[in-house]
């Protein structure tokens, strides 16, 4: 392994990030080129010294903002949420449709009959009756004659005699 | 068992927010600590993870586990700290140049005078406080790409792939670009790795 072959690898070699193979690769380089040697020594040094910066911790007040911030966010909402009524809405749109129902069967008028299947049967009956009625007060001729005397009229006719 | 982050940020794209208050307890304080070396203020470096959280909580209808949950979480950190470091560039050159060099007390380290009436041994944490000094200071002045590819390597102790995903670059020139930087930062701190070499 060559020198310039040595720099991308270095720092893997003392930071212990090498593969076996590579690392045994260096090892035998550096047992024959005291300036590699020297180099990794000097890297060795640094990344010593950079352990001397002391870490810092936190403001106690540093959860309190993030959790803040987070609740401070909108709430996203799903296109679907779009078609999704609220309580208050579906509360007063199910009250109106019970109130129109009730007002719909309070005015529908009775039927003559409780069955419905009975009255049209009825009517069926009473189909040729109301022909009848139809074609006879609509009969021109029955138009010209007088009219009928009432009962209770002709009665009282034949007393004043 | 502890609930790995996948199943963690899962459940809280099923609705649960006590996952999240899970994640956020995991990772506020690699986060923070990240972000802080990345812009050197705390102030700025704690809104930065704040947003990072509130990023995370947004997606969370679309999160999908197609890669390491910390590769999304740096990755969304480590394109923050850059925009907010191109947005105050020009701010923070004013400030450099002008303000003198004092014992920074925003950045969470004990002041000198606590530390002296907590220690007898003043000297020697006047020692170490320059070395500190010198170490933030060599970390700072590495390029922006840099330094976040050196702070996920040395401190998150994310592996390659991870971070070239971060990065958005290859692995190859991943290695490459750490390599420069642990260069830069070997010819910065000479007089200190001497001392460590001498120790060592």
């Amino acid at each position: 392994m060559s020198c310039s072959k040595m720099e991308g690898k270095i720092l893997g070699f003392v930071d212990w990030r090498l593969k076996e193979g590579e690392r045994l690769e260096m090892e035998k380089h550096l047992s024959t080129c005291a300036a590699c040697q020297l180099r990794v020594n000097q890297f060795r040094a640094v990344n010593s010294l950079l352990d001397e910066l002391p870490m810092i911790e936190p403001s106690p007040a540093f959860d309190i903002r993030v959790h803040a911030r987070v609740a401070a966010e909108p709430v996203k909402q799903s296109w679907w949420a779009w078609f999704t009524p609220s309580p208050r809405v579906a509360l007063l749109a199910s009250m109106l449709l019970l109130g129109a129902v009730w007002v719909g069967y309070e005015a529908t008028p009775p039927m003559p009959f409780g069955d419905p299947k009975e009255a049209d049967l009825q009517m069926m009956q009473d189909m040729p009756v109301l022909e009848d009625h139809d074609v006879i007060s609509s009969f021109e001729p029955l138009k010209d004659l007088p009219q009928p005397v009432q009962a209770d009229e002709a009665d009282q006719t034949n007393q004043t005699m | 068992m502890a609930r790995s982050d996948v199943q963690l940020m899962l459940d809280v794209k099923a609705g649960d927010e006590q996952s999240f208050a899970l994640l956020l307890h995991r990772y506020r304080s690699p986060l923070v600590n990240f972000l802080y070396r990345m812009v050197r203020n705390r102030e700025q470096a704690e809104d930065l993870a704040q947003e990072v959280f509130l990023r995370v909580y947004r997606a969370r209808e679309e999160y999908v586990p197609s890669a390491k949950f910390t590769t999304w979480l740096f990755r969304i950190a480590t394109n923050l700290a850059l925009n907010s470091l191109r947005d105050n560039r020009y701010q923070r050159m004013e400030i450099s140049l002008d303000a003198p060099v004092t014992v920074d007390a925003e950045d969470g380290e004990e002041k000198l005078l606590d530390v002296a009436e907590k220690h007898p041994n003043i000297e020697q944490h006047l020692v170490e406080d320059a070395r500190r000094k010198l170490i933030r200071h060599a970390i700072d002045k590495l390029p922006e790409k840099q330094r976040a590819a050196v702070l996920l390597h040395k401190y998150q102790e994310l592996d390659y792939g991870e971070i070239s995903k971060i990065l958005n670059c290859s692995e190859s020139a991943l290695k490459s670009l750490l390599f420069r930087a642990y260069e830069t930062l070997r010819v910065e701190l000479a007089p200190l790795v001497a001392q460590q070499g001498k120790v060592g």
